[in-house]
């Protein structure tokens, strides 16, 4: 394999790990903040048993999340040192922000969530929980303004070094490979560089994918003492509050959903056109359900409804939805490839600025089809929950909707993980859209062997810690919450409950 | 020129590894003492001690990490992939400690436990080891080419000067460690840990002025640079002092007095360091024309501007917040459970 493959395969293997981990602490950092709010406003020790138990399991996200997140970004220096160069003056103060913003106030406040139990007062407390909730929400906000720089490059321009000194280069500048490795990008308007035109539609939905996470972690298992009929007090109060919680983070991921795919129509036509599979301009675009994508005769198999991408890209039947053949149009290549004269040279080069189309297609249609599947379960859910049968174990109906719903937590990682890859995957061959090549961002000094020598570290290592994951989880999820801790309690913490004992 | 933003960034930059190894030194050094004790109690009480910190720890080595990305990108990427091997060995071993610190408590078998001890020291010995190797070859200098890339990938990072300051490194953070312990508990743990600071200072200092004399003799510029600049050796001096008075505060049961001198002895010696290794940031051997300094290899002058002002933003605020977390968390440790 070669050193780009290998690279990529590496960060690939590392960020999709690491990427289990930090929508978790997210989505159940709020659930925490829900719990313990419920449990100050109706001083119900329910709800504090629920709090302490899945601060229990946040913990444990939250360290496998710090540990694997280190490993990103030492990944950029060793094995992207050119993209490092080239964006360390746009990257640099994101990335600042998150560690002063996020990650101090994460771990630092962290502490006072797990063992400041006995240390501090109820408000200080929950204080406290609130401020790693925000953390980590700080800690997305800065990673996806970074990523979605790299998507829609903006508040910029670019530098190159020419005998020791920085040019400015043209606005209409197209890069050569001449330019690699002495140019940089450099910040010019922060603002526009952190609310470039992606920003605020891809944060939302990988906030949205996140609270989804946490949300049906806590319906998963909560649903699962349901039906083995432990803890049955504790878990039906979990579950309703997993199952609101996830519903209202399904409805809004919809609205995020359609604003980000829509955003992508704009600003980056072609992974569109590949996330669909469209290789001609078309009006009334069908959308496909299901199926796969043949590049040989460039067709689709699938199932289709007609109409409905054009409708929801422009919400309008008869617009016409830009395909691969026409992407990126003829203007674009002839201006960086003059040597191309005829079609065929240009149609033959236009490949060359796609990204591979069946895994961009397979990966966007497995995010729409599992999260439909959560938005209808959830949907379900909340029906049976209004009719009061949600927890009539009973009824073998029942019972089957709870057994899904144990099965749902692996539902967001599905889609969080499959939307990511359509987002990076549907980005190449660029790393920063328009201007750097993923080839042309390597280190240039490390070598094949040290890649797959880290590569088997990182997989004996996270091996090992996946494990250690599971063997956790489940032995907490065994464990369960433990029963009124009240003797455990500070006296201000008792004053709760004798104060609001009545409403209980 | 406005170039006192990039003076101010190489002071953060260094205050930010001196923070992550005046903090992370600590619990690094807990690990690398974690099996002389030979208590499971006492084993336990041990990483009570660093339980509620060590994450927290740890992201000052990402901040670190970041504000270089930032304001000098060129250092970050010629130095992550130029001591690639290195730095994945690094990840390897924090997360195998961090593992380890998980896992070691989750059952009673004495097996089990004396695995994940012998994992949670040997991560924090390596850890402790590889930063001082890296730390050692950035003192030495490395061959940079023309483009600022370590291209000569059969240079030998585990060099013997290297190893040294690997060694010295090792040794520092055991010192630091073991004052951490007697701050956090007392009784029998406490007395044990307390007869080893007599050798543990011992060592220490012994490899310290090995290092110190191996450094100027074999490092050509440190002397150069310290006859040029000799408040180099007034702060060194000084540094030094600090170490030396603590076994006097530790004598008269001072703990935490010993160790803001132990934080304050590591924070001179990286400002010893500071001060002679200015302007550089990566130094070039044999053709120092090609070293990174705090000029070429800076971000822009708006964007350290923008870093400082976030920096002036956030550090206020981390700093209040991480010292009231240690205010509340002040006193001996208990065991902890959450």
């Amino acid at each position: 394999m070669t050193v780009e493959a290998l690279a990529r395969a590496q960060f690939a293997f590392t960020i999709m790990f690491h990427y289990i981990y930090p929508p978790l602490s997210i989505g159940l950092g709020m659930t925490l903040v829900i719990m313990e709010g419920l449990w100050l406003k109706t001083g119900n020790v329910l709800y504090h048993n629920m709090a302490r138990f899945w601060t229990r399991v946040f913990a444990l996200t939250f360290s496998i999340g710090v540990a694997t997140g280190i490993v990103m970004e030492f990944e950029f220096g060793t094995n992207w040192a050119t993209y490092s160069r080239f964006v360390g003056d746009i990257f640099g103060s994101v990335l600042a922000s998150e560690g002063l913003f996020a990650f101090f106030l994460e771990s630092g406040f962290l502490a006072l969530l797990l063992f400041g139990w006995d240390k501090v007062g109820p408000r200080l407390h929950f204080f406290s929980t609130c401020m790693v909730a925000l953390g980590s929400h700080f800690s997305a906000l800065w990673i996806v303004v970074a990523n979605s720089w790299m998507q829609t490059p903006a508040g910029f321009h670019l530098e190159k070094i020419v005998d020791g000194k920085h040019v400015i280069l043209p606005a209409d500048h197209l890069v050569t490979s001449d330019d690699l490795g002495s140019m940089r990008a450099v910040v010019d308007d922060f603002w526009a560089m952190v609310l470039n035109p992606s920003t605020v539609d891809r944060l939302c939905h990988t906030l949205m994918g996140a609270w989804m996470a946490g949300a049906f972690l806590v319906v998963s298992i909560s649903a699962y003492y349901v039906l083995r009929k432990q803890h049955t007090q504790f878990a039906q109060a979990s579950l309703k509050v997993g199952l609101g919680f996830a519903t209202v983070a399904c409805i809004l991921q919809m609205i995020c959903a359609d604003s980000t795919a829509r955003g992508v129509v704009v600003n980056q036509p072609i992974k569109l056109a590949a996330m669909e599979g469209v290789f001609n301009t078309q009006p009334y675009a069908p959308m496909n359900l299901v199926g796969w994508v043949d590049m040989k005769n460039q067709t689709e198999h699938t199932l289709a409804v007609p109409g409905v991408l054009s409708f929801l890209c422009y919400h309008d039947f008869a617009a016409p939805v830009s395909g691969l053949n026409q992407l990126p149009p003829d203007a674009y290549i002839q201006a960086r490839h003059p040597e191309a004269i005829t079609p065929d040279q240009v149609a033959t080069l236009r490949k060359t600025y796609w990204p591979y189309v069946p895994l961009v297609f397979q990966a966007y249609h497995l995010m729409i089809a599992v999260g439909s599947a959560l938005f209808g379960l959830v949907f379900v859910g909340c029906f049976f929950w209004w009719k009061g049968w949600l927890f009539n174990t009973d009824w073998w109906v029942s019972r089957w909707l709870l057994i899904a719903m144990v099965f749902s937590v692996l539902g967001p990682q599905i889609c969080n993980e499959a939307g990511w890859m359509t987002a990076e995957a549907g980005r190449q061959p660029w790393i920063v859209y328009n201007l750097l090549r993923t080839s042309d961002a390597m280190s240039r000094v490390v070598t094949a062997e040290e890649i797959v020598f880290s590569l088997i570290l990182f997989a004996f290592v996270y091996i090992l810690l996946f494990a250690v994951f599971i063997y956790l989880l489940t032995r907490k999820i065994q464990h369960g919450p433990d029963p009124t801790e009240q003797n455990d309690m500070t006296q201000s913490w008792k004053d709760i409950i004798h104060h609001d004992a009545p409403r209980t | 020129m406005e170039a006192y933003l990039n003076i101010i960034w190489f002071f953060i930059v260094g205050a930010l590894f001196t923070g992550y190894a005046m903090l992370d030194g600590f619990d690094l050094g807990v690990g690398v003492l974690h099996l002389f004790v030979h208590k499971d109690e006492h084993r336990r009480l041990l990483l009570n001690a660093i339980g509620p910190v060590w994450d927290g720890n740890e992201v000052w080595l990402v901040v670190g990490g970041g504000a270089l990305l930032g304001a000098f990108p060129e250092v970050y990427a010629t130095v992550f992939s130029g001591f690639y091997i290195p730095f994945i060995l690094l990840l390897f071993t924090l997360i195998f400690r961090a593992v380890a610190i998980e896992f070691r408590s989750k059952e009673s078998w004495g097996w089990w436990r004396q695995t994940w001890d012998i994992a949670f020291s040997l991560g924090s010995i390596l850890s402790a080891f590889i930063l001082g190797v890296a730390m050692g070859n950035v003192v030495q200098g490395v061959p940079l080419d023309e483009n600022w890339e370590l291209s000569n990938r059969s240079f030998n990072l585990l060099n013997p000067y290297a190893l040294l300051m690997g060694v010295t490194t090792v040794l520092l953070f055991a010192l630091h460690g073991a004052i951490y312990i007697l701050m956090k508990t007392e009784g029998e743990l406490q007395a044990i840990v307390r007869g080893w600071i007599p050798y543990l200072i011992g060592l220490f200092l012994t490899a310290y002025v090995i290092f110190n004399v191996v450094t100027l003799v074999h490092v050509p510029y440190v002397w150069h640079t310290a006859v040029a600049r000799p408040w180099v050796f007034f702060v060194a001096i000084v540094g030094m002092f600090a170490v030396l008075n603590i076994p006097r505060e530790l004598h008269k049961g001072r703990e935490f007095i010993a160790f803001f001198f132990s934080c304050a002895g590591m924070g001179l010696m990286m400002a010893t360091f500071g001060l002679t290794y200015y302007p550089y940031m990566l130094l070039s051997t044999p053709i120092p024309e090609n070293s990174l300094t705090i000029y070429n290899a800076a971000s822009t002058q708006k964007t350290l501007g923008i870093l400082l002002l976030i920096a002036g933003i956030g550090v206020p605020l981390v700093l209040a917040y991480t010292i009231s977390i240690y205010y509340i968390f002040r006193g001996k440790t208990k065991t902890l459970h959450y």
